[in-house]
């Protein structure tokens, strides 16, 4: 009946696309971090100050753009923060990031308060406008499936080729896995454990920042108290069921995106007979169920969680 | 050139101080978001002072406001000792809630010594249990319970939501998604009177108390802390760590769930989807100010309670952010762990030879 015709529907799968563009970033950003051996747990709150950051940056006339990229430095900044505690000083990664995760969303919050002290309806800005590529958007089917993407979606699918292409083929890249895997070698070639790791968890926090962004520069166009809403949880989730590979974590919030498109959209279907707090726990429900399936077969990073210390073995 | 070396054994002063000052660093620290926000810093800290320690009311207000912190607290420190990273106290703390309405809203009519023990016992057993999934999967599966417990917040919360929106719902709520009120036998009753005070604190006070002896002195105790600091060596031990995990989780929970009996059964009244202003969460940094240990959880949640008092009166009078109590909070547990560092290590003077 009615359920091949959502699989049929372009909207369903632009949908879909729309969804999961904030968990590519947030899932690559974690899968950075994680492969130089470093959990980042201040992802929901880097998600939620990297929302604010841009938004406050387009509202303050800085251009999208702008906003993009205030929203990268505010999440580098955190992740230096979370960095700093873990790397050099080998503090639990665990406490660090949930206290990095209170820090940056309160400071967000703060923010957005102290600049909008009394407004009731949260004020607007012009987000991101699909972008119609010429001959794609000219495509059967996946033209107005990808004619309704905007430009932080095709930044996003961007991403994950960068960041394979980085880790996968690139000197820098094999460094940044040996650090997550043997940092004792690493060290023995003469590279700087503390450098890699440092800059691996900055440069993962800011795509996480930038996948806040999308939710107020692209798929809203405001910013709201509680909008991040776990999805930064869910790419930690996402991370393990991806196996901590960017061509497998994109499939994993693919497949996440529309899960959520589908639940949404049989909502509408037989929103009657279910409450509709059913359909809104799914998303959660379905992440640990992917998680779990995920967790016997995961080979983790070897040195994840394990702190290293210059000249002591 | 400074070389960074572990202390032999860290002093009591150390141990103790270190907690004091990360908690005054991270006050002192918040004068940059009071300043960016143009407000007088000195005469904020004096109003957050005032709205701490001002009157009687003000007091009671913070110790209040403690009650389910000193739950939420010992609910991490138990499990954090045994390595176990309950994040879920959140929800846990909601399901408890839940199940102290099932129970106090005129289901069983019974006498208060009957009724309030009883719905104590229901909140417990129900954080118990939200907490008992997580470590099943933890136990049998090897799933992260990070994100379990942290995914699971959610899902309760929307569950709550669901059932006040339907069984739960209060007939004459006007409408609104609340829980039929708690009924006099089934409340815990206030300690002072015509204050908001509640039982709830002696049921942490005790839970304090208790949780103190069972680590320092029991068995049980001992086989948390031999998991928590190697459980491969536990193993080798022949402790049976998956039964030690599991026990600790279920405590760890149930401690949780009388967080949320307190607050529905001594302070609300009736069970709203905003009972709890993130009570797991800053348990977790209660708990790590604390050092884990059960006794300091008791300090460290009035101080937190404080902040979050303070900030509020603050915020009230003077038009500044009472998010900023939230970032007092999240600055004392960096402030906290940068401390244990610091209690660890000492810096020495190293001439290069």
């Amino acid at each position: 009946m009615e359920f091949l015709d959502i699989f049929l529907s372009a909207n369903f799968w632009a949908a879909s696309l729309r969804i999961a563009t904030p968990l590519i970033f947030g899932v690559l950003g974690a899968l950075i971090c994680e492969r130089s051996g470093v959990l980042n747990l201040g992802i929901e709150g880097i998600f939620a100050a990297g929302a604010m950051a841009g938004w406050m940056a387009v509202w303050l006339g800085a251009g999208l753009w702008g906003g993009v990229l205030a929203a990268a430095l505010t999440g580098a900044a955190f992740g230096l923060i979370h960095a700093i505690l873990t790397v050099p000083l080998g503090l639990s990664q665990h406490v660090s990031g949930l206290g990095v995760t209170l820090l940056a969303t309160s400071s967000a919050y703060f923010a957005y308060r102290t600049a909008l002290p009394d407004v009731t309806s949260p004020p607007r800005i012009v987000p991101f406008q699909p972008l119609d590529i010429p001959v794609l958007s000219d495509l059967p089917f996946l033209g107005p499936v990808l004619g309704q993407q905007t430009a932080l979606t095709w930044l996003a699918l961007g991403m994950v080729v960068v960041v394979w292409w980085v880790l996968a083929r690139t000197p820098l890249g094999l460094a940044i896995r040996a650090v997550g895997d043997n940092p004792d070698a690493v060290d023995a070639q003469g590279l700087s454990v503390y450098g890699l790791r440092i800059g691996a968890v900055m440069a993962g926090s800011a795509l996480m920042a930038v996948g806040g962004a999308f939710l107020t520069m692209s798929a809203f166009d405001a910013f709201f108290f509680g909008m991040v809403n776990g999805r930064g949880w869910i790419c930690i989730a996402l991370v393990i069921f991806g196996s901590w590979r960017p061509g497998k974590a994109l499939l994993g919030a693919l497949l996440f995106g529309a899960f959520d498109a589908f639940q949404v959209r049989l909502q509408t279907e037989v929103g009657a007979l279910v409450p509709s707090q059913v359909f809104l726990m799914a998303p959660y429900v379905l992440s640990i169920f992917a998680l779990v399936i995920a967790a016997r077969r995961a080979e983790y990073p070897r040195a994840l969680l394990t702190p290293w210390f210059k000249g002591q073995r | 050139m400074i070389r960074i070396e572990p202390r032999t054994a860290p002093s009591r002063a150390i141990t103790l101080g270190v907690p004091v000052l990360a908690a005054l660093a991270a006050l002192a620290l918040a004068a940059i978001p009071l300043a960016l926000a143009g407000a007088d810093v000195l005469g904020a800290y004096v109003l957050m002072a005032r709205g701490v320690f001002g009157s009687v009311f003000t007091m009671t207000e913070t110790l209040t406001r403690a009650t389910p912190l000193i739950l939420t607290g010992l609910a991490a420190a138990i499990a954090f000792r045994a390595k176990l990273w309950n994040i879920g106290a959140e929800g846990q703390l909601y399901l408890g809630a839940l199940a102290a309405v099932a129970v106090g809203t005129g289901a069983i009519d019974a006498p208060p010594m009957v009724l309030v023990p009883l719905v104590l016992l229901a909140g417990a057993l129900a954080g118990a249990l939200a907490m008992a999934g997580p470590a099943v999967l933890k136990i049998r599966f090897g799933a992260d319970e990070v994100v379990t417990t942290l995914l699971l917040n959610f899902i309760i919360l929307i569950f709550v939501q669901m059932m006040l929106e339907g069984p739960f719902k209060d007939p004459m709520g006007l409408g609104w998604p609340q829980s039929e009120p708690i009924v006099d036998n089934a409340a815990l009753p206030p300690l002072v009177p015509r204050m908001r005070l509640h039982a709830g604190l002696i049921v942490g006070l005790v839970c304090a108390l208790v949780a103190h002896v069972a680590l320092a002195r029991t068995v049980w105790g001992y086989k948390i802390r031999a998991v928590g600091e190697n459980a491969a060596a536990a193993r080798h031990a022949g402790i049976a760590v998956p039964r030690v995990l599991m026990g600790a989780a279920l405590i760890s929970g149930a401690l949780a769930g009388l967080a949320g009996v307190g607050e529905v059964a001594g302070l609300k009244g009736y069970l709203t989807a905003d009972l709890s202003p993130g009570y797991g969460y800053a348990g977790i940094v209660v708990a790590m100010l604390a050092g884990l240990s059960p006794l300091d959880v008791v300090v460290s949640a009035v101080f937190i309670a404080a902040v979050f008092v303070g900030a509020d009166s603050m915020s009230r009078t003077i038009g500044v952010s009472n998010y900023l109590a939230d970032l007092v909070v999240a600055l004392s547990l960096l402030s906290v762990l940068v401390g244990g560092f610091v209690a660890r290590y000492r810096m020495v003077w190293v001439r290069r030879g």
